[in-house]
């Protein structure tokens, strides 16, 4: 099935667009059933302000009844009240991200007879240390040296019971951390209205502009911000000393706002505001537009590095964050032509993931935080006629810190008992990785915050 | 005493303010197309359209294929910005705006693009009729009915959702002469009615079921009786507080201060004279010199949107326009709350950056490469701002936004001078920054 006649993936891409632009802390996630054309959600309880407090733009939910100066006072107390908090963040990977070309078993004759178009070379991609069958997609060796320096520990076939193979769902479950349809609020998010200030807005951070469902919340506001350097004023074929010139010319159009008509004078002082604004935020950013990155980290040239870059730079300096999501670069929907586009955004988010490391070791920060990569589901063992491959269950997910034991969580499912759809199994469940973190990083009881967390294992993910 | 009529000049800036609030702007030179009717023959063009509206222009293509205005998420809002854009009957479409607005209901509850559609289609048809024939479709409406909890609101249930909004919001004000019992006996005239949630499809087979309506005595306004839905609704209509209600908000989508005491008593009586019809009324509050000689209005983004295509004959050929109206504020079929969109909060340093993305998406396809030569560039600082002014039509600035442009202008020439491969693509860079600039301006923001 190519990409363009499969109504799951047009799902996909209403889907998600919606519940970002819905998703929201303190009323909770839109419900949804199975089968219903659309999640219903409610009326958007959200501000915006610049906090002096951090110099950064912010979009604040759940905080109706804050005033933006109780949320400064929030910030600035749990900036040193704080300071030191453990902290996670979750990187998604979205459309399901194909586990057997994440770790992909080289020299299995299934394998080959499987993907006859598809399959990777055994010469392409370094062997993995823990199960010698197989080997790291090529892209991924920032992530096969993390290993190697025992900071990567590797979930290779990831999943829960009854594998759901809408993307919809199965990201909805990996979210909230159950498998529960009605359940509103995200797993981070009941987290933090465990361990959070009612007043503190950046304890859990979206970082790319929409607030991530895992970090909904009932009780304590949550915020996103998407990096300092997108709030700019570009134009198409204008560069150089005239785009600077031009920046600076928005702030011209301010000229209007003593004009007796009241509008005018309204949207002459908008202009004026915004390029205050963005001059502020510049402080953070270089000359370039770009944010100051710590070029010795190597951070690739894009919106993930600029982030992650941020991020690190954020925490070094004391702000009060403890959970933070954000979505990876890539689309791993790769129901056709799968090879070009998997590697790229494979790459991109190991070379990120690698600076980020490099980042908050150098600043002494590493010992702190912990990342964990994850897809909603990982894609069927056998190709299409496409070379691409469908839907399918048990995932790859990676925990990436110093502190991260580094020991692969459950063995690899193989493809000699694939389930009855043709997928990987999983040996290794969601929940059981979240209910590990909340007890082993966060110091939490689990079962406060996931409904199953006594049905399930615990892994030894942490030292 | 007659209304007040605009008695002034009607010129092209005159027009040109009428096509903003009462559409999409101009297309090039409409607005001196029609200040050569005269405000009469302007009004009447508008407000008395003939015949079907023939849309301008080719339909939309986006990647190369037709909208799916009731499957694809976003092409609903695509295909009315394509109505807004290409239409021949601006009124019309404008008056469907302010009915989405005034009976507020949002995709985000109903959750199905063919229900919303359907009552956009409703709008379009009767927006100009009789108000009280518009409020009694609007209740049994199926969008509204899913939005306001209509649907399954029997007499052992009754739910007050739709008959507090009717009075709060749609017909009367907040607290404005009915009480809490009079929202609780008209949620029990509005009961009876019900549809089947069909599973991949959504809401199917909306009806009225005689049994779980409430046919016993109600008490409204005073009024008792068995009262049903549309006795309900003529109820409230007929109520004192209607009319004055109606015309303030009515007004207030066209002029941005309020109307003075004469003018609001004049329009009460023509719209109860007239049987609650809608045209008279705006047709009175276009021909007023208010909204000539007034404050300008913000443009709602959408309209900021429509207008930028439409003074360009520009038309819809990207889903771009989608998260640029999220991140300008207004999705179409989806307003924030059952109250519309709130007018005061149209401007913000973020909903201003989405503004700027706006004009630089519409402009991206004129934007010159500044290596492939400047024919027809000037250097002259005073040639490029008139220059990109004219590129938007030449609209009347003020003189410090032409100060500040050609201050620009100014600066970028003079670093020009450093070098030939500067004096070849400066001008050009100038020339596309002017452009975005202008549209950004406070002259173009507003109307």
């Amino acid at each position: 099935m190519s990409k363009r006649n499969c109504h799951h993936c047009d799902e996909f891409s209403r889907a998600s667009l919606l519940r970002r632009s819905a998703a929201q802390a303190g009323q909770g996630l839109p419900a949804i059933e199975p089968g219903m054309p659309l999640p219903a959600g409610t009326g958007l309880d959200r501000r915006s302000f610049v906090s002096r407090t951090v110099g950064l733009a912010l979009t604040v939910y759940g905080a109706s009844a804050l005033r933006p100066a109780m949320l400064e006072e929030g910030i600035a107390r749990a900036a040193v009240s704080g300071a030191g908090n453990r902290v996670l963040v979750s990187v998604f990977l979205p459309g399901g991200a194909d586990s057997l070309s994440v770790l992909y078993p080289a020299f299995d004759g299934r394998y080959r007879r499987l993907r006859p178009q598809i399959a990777l070379k055994a010469s392409d991609g370094p062997v993995f240390r823990e199960d010698g069958r197989l080997h790291w997609h090529p892209s991924l060796k920032p992530f096969a040296q993390l290993h190697k320096q025992g900071k990567l520990t590797v979930f290779p076939s990831i999943g829960y019971t009854h594998p759901d193979q809408s993307h919809f769902t199965s990201r909805h479950y990996w979210e909230v951390g159950a498998l529960d349809y009605r359940e509103s609020t995200g797993w981070l998010g009941r987290l933090l209205d465990i361990v959070g200030d009612p007043e503190n807005a950046m304890q859990g951070l979206s970082l790319d502009g929409n607030l991530q469902p895992s970090l909904a919340t009932a009780r304590v506001p949550v915020s996103t911000l998407s990096s300092p350097s997108d709030y700019h004023f570009h134009s198409h074929h204008v560069w150089d000393v005239v785009e600077e010139l031009m920046m600076d010319a928005v702030g011209g159009l301010g000229g209007l706002q003593k004009s007796v008509d009241l509008n005018l004078a309204k949207a002459s002082a908008t202009a004026a505001q915004s390029d205050r604004l963005r001059r502020q935020l510049s402080r953070l950013v270089g000359k370039d537009g770009e944010v100051k990155l710590n070029d010795k980290a190597g951070y690739p040239e894009n919106d993930f590095g600029r982030r992650l870059a941020g991020l690190a730079a954020m925490l070094d300096r004391g702000f009060p964050v403890r959970a933070v999501a954000l979505t990876g670069p890539g689309d791993y929907d790769t129901h056709a032509d799968q090879s070009g586009p998997l590697s790229d955004g494979l790459g991109t988010v190991a070379e990120g993931l690698a600076a980020f490391q490099r980042d908050l070791e150098r600043r002494g920060l590493a010992n702190r935080v912990l990342t964990l990569v994850w897809t909603e589901f990982g894609r069927r063992a056998e190709q299409n006629a496409d070379n691409g491959t469908d839907h399918g269950a048990a995932g790859t997910a990676f925990l990436i810190g110093t502190q991260a034991r580094g020991r692969m969580v459950g063995e690899w499912a193989g493809l000699r008992r694939l389930d009855r759809d043709g997928n990987l199994r999983a040996t290794s469940d969601f929940r059981a990785v979240y209910s590990s973190l909340l007890e082993q990083w966060f110091d939490v009881d689990a079962a406060r915050v996931i409904a199953d967390a006594a049905k399930m294992p615990r892994y030894k993910l942490v030292g | 005493m007659p209304l007040p009529v605009y008695a002034g000049p009607f010129g092209p800036q005159q027009a040109e303010r009428l096509l903003w609030r009462a559409g999409f702007g101009p297309r090039p030179g409409e607005e001196k197309w029609l200040a050569d009717k005269g405000l009469e023959g302007a009004v009447r063009w508008l407000t008395q359209p003939q015949g079907k509206d023939r849309l301008a222009g080719r339909s939309p293509r986006v990647d190369g294929r037709k909208l799916a205005p009731t499957d694809r998420f976003g092409h609903d809002h695509l295909w009315w910005l394509d109505r807004m854009v290409r239409t021949s009957q601006p009124l019309v479409e404008r008056m469907t705006l302010v009915w989405h607005d005034w009976f507020a209901t949002s995709n985000d509850m109903v959750g199905s693009q063919r229900l919303m559609i359907r009552q956009n289609l409703l709008f379009r048809r009767i927006g100009l009729g009789s108000f009280q024939g518009l409020a009694m479709r609007v209740a049994i409406n199926p969008a509204m009915l899913v939005y306001l909890n209509g649907l399954n609101s029997t007499k052992e249930g009754p739910n007050e959702n739709f008959a507090r909004e009717l009075m709060e919001l749609f017909t009367l004000g907040a607290g404005n002469g009915y009480t809490e019992r009079d929202v609780r006996e008209q949620a029990r005239a509005f009961t009876g009615f019900t549809a089947d949630y069909k599973n991949g499809v959504g809401w199917v087979r909306f009806r009225y079921k005689r049994e779980n309506h409430d046919d016993a005595m109600k008490v409204v306004f005073g009024k008792a009786g068995p009262w049903h839905w549309k006795q309900a609704v003529r109820l409230t209509i007929q109520h004192p507080s209607h009319a004055p209600f109606f015309v303030r908000k009515l007004w207030s989508y066209f002029v941005p201060e309020p109307p003075d005491e004469e003018t609001q008593a004049l329009l009460q009586a023509l719209y109860v004279q007239s049987g609650t019809q809608i045209r008279p009324v705006v047709a009175a509050i276009l021909r007023h010199p208010r909204l000539y000689e007034g404050p300008r209005m913000i443009k709602s983004p959408v309209v900021f949107t429509a207008g930028l295509l439409r003074s360009r004959n520009d038309r819809i050929a990207h889903e771009d326009w989608v998260w640029l109206a999220i991140q300008a504020g207004q999705l179409l079929f989806y307003p924030p709350n059952v109250s519309g969109w709130n007018d005061e909060r149209w401007l913000d340093t973020s909903t201003f950056r989405a503004r700027w993305e706006i004009a630089g998406r519409a402009l991206r396809r004129y934007a010159l490469h500044p290596e492939h030569g400047r024919a027809g560039v000037p250097s002259d600082p005073d040639k490029l701002v008139k220059q990109a002014l004219e590129f938007w039509g030449d609209p009347p600035v003020s003189d410090e936004t032409r100060a500040s442009l050609l201050a620009f202008a100014q600066k970028a020439m003079e670093a020009a001078v450093a070098d030939d491969y500067r004096q070849k693509v400066f001008p050009v860079m100038t020339l596309n920054a002017l452009r975005h600039l202008v549209a950004v301006s406070p002259e173009l923001q507003t109307a």
